[in-house]
């Protein structure tokens, strides 16, 4: 019970932070909005992805690219959360949380579920977007794509956080975070279809954990629009339906919400 | 008397620095216990593992009946604390710092408000509850962690430096909060400083040195071990002043920047028999009665304000910091 009061205060408190610092929500925006606007419609006017067989059918590379945007936003917003850990440690505030009267177990879930929370929010607000792309979305879908948004969400700040546990300094958490986030965004299908890669960039792209997030959302979003056999995630000749893609990430989630619980009862 | 803290044959070792070595004493419910040492002496080592943040290499620590290494939960529990370094959220207001103490350590949804009006009025920071800590003078801040530290009702209030950085007034206006404390709520107040008029409002001290306690009194006490009255003179020529000291009254006399000093019991007599019969030029005399400064010294051979002195005790405190993870002022 008291743990349960702790989850929710430290969760409330990551709230509080994210929304008395609101310049950032906009500030974070400018990437995935340059990214989709410029390069996507850059992109589009020469690129069109011919689905397989079936003639007519197919997607301007602004809707494929869409919810590999959607992505990149709860992907870059929920691993940065981990910056949080880091600045209470610089900050002192660290060992307030530390040594008070709760399981470790409590601090690694409730810094989780707040990130989680907040990359979820920008998620959607990209959502706002969606009319000028070119894509439709019904009440069940945007239900589910937030759901989906959060579970990866969790996944993706659970490993921030395992991260920054072990990390002292904001610059080295910059430099490390960059060196794992971009690799983590370009070997994903959030800019480019997988089917047709070599077989060295496929294998990158099949053990990363993200691929199958992006993968869950495009098809959440794309489904009714196209056949995803065609563009989707494929796993030993298998192709993965969302419930497998969300598994899969889920399961990343769990060893990292583990090893992040580990590593904050080790602190010293 | 009940024992509030047990220690037994503390250690700690960071790699190849021993930052407490072998401590053992006991904390009586309801003194101001002080531990005192220059920085690096092991002070903030033994709170941290007395509060549970740090394992200690061997030895055992028992707080309020509880072992700190295998009763966490409950030590954590039973202690409030106001670290050396600040710990507030300075992006959040007091009202919402204390918020978020009270929730983690499950006060009651009924008694929380008051419990936090109290402890903001105790600390005079009531007026200023909503706003951000951030835009708080560093006395504030200070004041608002005492008030943290006590708003779930802890048997024992660590301090550690409660006071460092801080200007003299606000110094004072701070140890009249915790006096005054004391006497309200019979709390047991366990505090580190490297100022000796703070030490001094203890019940008892123990001083520390290169991780052992060297001493282990009341403030008294260890100002009686120093003996009698300091005499300081300026001369014009130091060594011929020491020997003829030493010539005509058998005592050792010591030089330091201040020039020529020695201790002997009731001076005011001493000095004109001194004087009369001097041969070195003497420029001034000073008298002093016995601070808890000499004492350090005479026990320690060095004195507390050298910053630890030297570059042995800059070395343990860089790598002792480090070993906190903190981020070091000599990187």
């Amino acid at each position: 019970m008291s743990n349960l009061r702790a989850v929710y205060i430290i969760w409330y408190r990551d709230l509080l932070n994210f929304w008395r610092n609101k310049g950032r929500l906009f500030a974070s925006f400018i990437m995935p909005f340059l990214f989709l606007v410029i390069f996507g419609t850059g992109l589009s006017s020469s690129m069109f992805l011919r689905g397989g067989g079936t003639q007519g059918e197919g997607l301007n590379y602004i809707q494929f690219l869409f919810p590999g945007i959607v992505a990149m936003i709860v992907l870059f917003t929920a691993i940065m959360w981990g910056v949080s850990v880091v600045w209470d440690r610089e900050f002192g505030f660290l060992k307030e949380v530390l040594v008070a009267p709760i399981s470790r177990t409590a601090v690694a879930i409730g810094k989780t579920l707040g990130g989680a929370t907040i990359a979820t929010i920008q998620g959607m607000v990209m959502l706002i977007f969606v009319p000028f792309v070119g894509v439709s979305l019904s009440l069940g879908q945007v239900l589910l794509l937030i759901a989906l948004m959060f579970i990866f969400a969790c996944s993706v700040t659970a490993m921030g956080i395992f991260i920054a546990s072990r990390i002292r300094t904001m610059e080295t958490f910059q430099v490390v975070m960059q060196l794992l986030l971009f690799p983590m965004f370009f070997l994903s299908p959030a800019l480019f279809p997988v089917q047709n890669l070599p077989s060295w960039l496929g294998a990158l792209v099949r053990i990363n954990p993200v691929s199958y997030g992006v993968d869950s959302f495009r098809q959440s979003i794309l489904e009714p629009t196209v056949a995803m056999s065609d563009f989707g995630m494929s796993l030993f000749g298998h192709t993965m339906s969302i419930p497998e893609d969300i598994l899969l990430v889920a399961l990343f989630g769990i060893v990292m919400v583990f090893l992040a619980v580990r590593s904050f009862s080790t602190q010293e | 008397m009940k024992k509030i803290i047990e220690v037994e044959h503390l250690v700690k070792r960071f790699h190849q620095i021993v930052a407490v070595n072998d401590i053992s004493f006991e904390v009586e419910e309801g003194e101001i216990f002080g531990f005192l040492g220059p920085n690096g002496a092991g002070k903030t080592t033994t709170i941290n593992i007395l509060c549970t943040l740090m394992k200690p290499t061997s030895g055992r620590a028992r707080l309020a009946g509880f072992d700190v290494v295998r009763q966490q939960n409950q030590v954590r529990r039973s202690i409030g604390l106001v670290f050396q370094d600040p710990s507030l959220d300075i992006r959040l207001s007091a009202l919402q710092n204390l918020n978020f103490h009270a929730f983690v350590y499950n006060i009651p949804g009924k008694v929380r408000k008051k419990r936090i009006e109290d402890v903001l009025r105790m600390v005079e920071l009531w007026d200023r509850r909503k706003d951000v800590v951030r835009n708080y003078s560093g006395g504030m801040r200070r004041r608002l962690e005492i008030a943290r530290g006590l708003l779930h009702y802890p048997k024992v209030l660590f301090l550690d430096e409660p006071t460092l950085g801080l200007d003299p007034q606000t110094r004072h206006h701070i140890w009249d909060y915790i006096l005054d404390l004391r006497q309200r709520e019979s709390i047991t107040v366990f505090l580190t400083t490297h100022y000796m008029d703070e030490a001094a409002v203890a019940d008892r001290i123990a001083i520390i040195d290169y991780g052992k306690i060297i001493a282990l009194d009341t403030p008294d006490a260890l100002k009686k071990r120093v003996g009698g009255d300091i005499v300081t003179l300026k001369t014009e020529n130091d060594e011929a002043a020491i020997a003829e000291i030493r010539h005509h009254y058998s005592i050792d006399a010591q030089r330091d920047s201040e020039g020529v000093f020695f201790e002997v019991q009731n001076a005011e007599e001493f000095i004109p028999l001194l004087v009369n019969k001097f041969n070195t030029e003497i420029h001034s005399i000073s008298l002093r009665r016995p601070t808890l400064d000499d004492v350090f010294l005479k026990l320690t051979g060095h004195q507390i304000r050298e910053e630890a002195g030297g570059d042995v005790a800059m070395r343990r405190q860089w790598a002792m910091r480090q070993a906190r993870g903190q981020p070091g002022r000599f990187r």
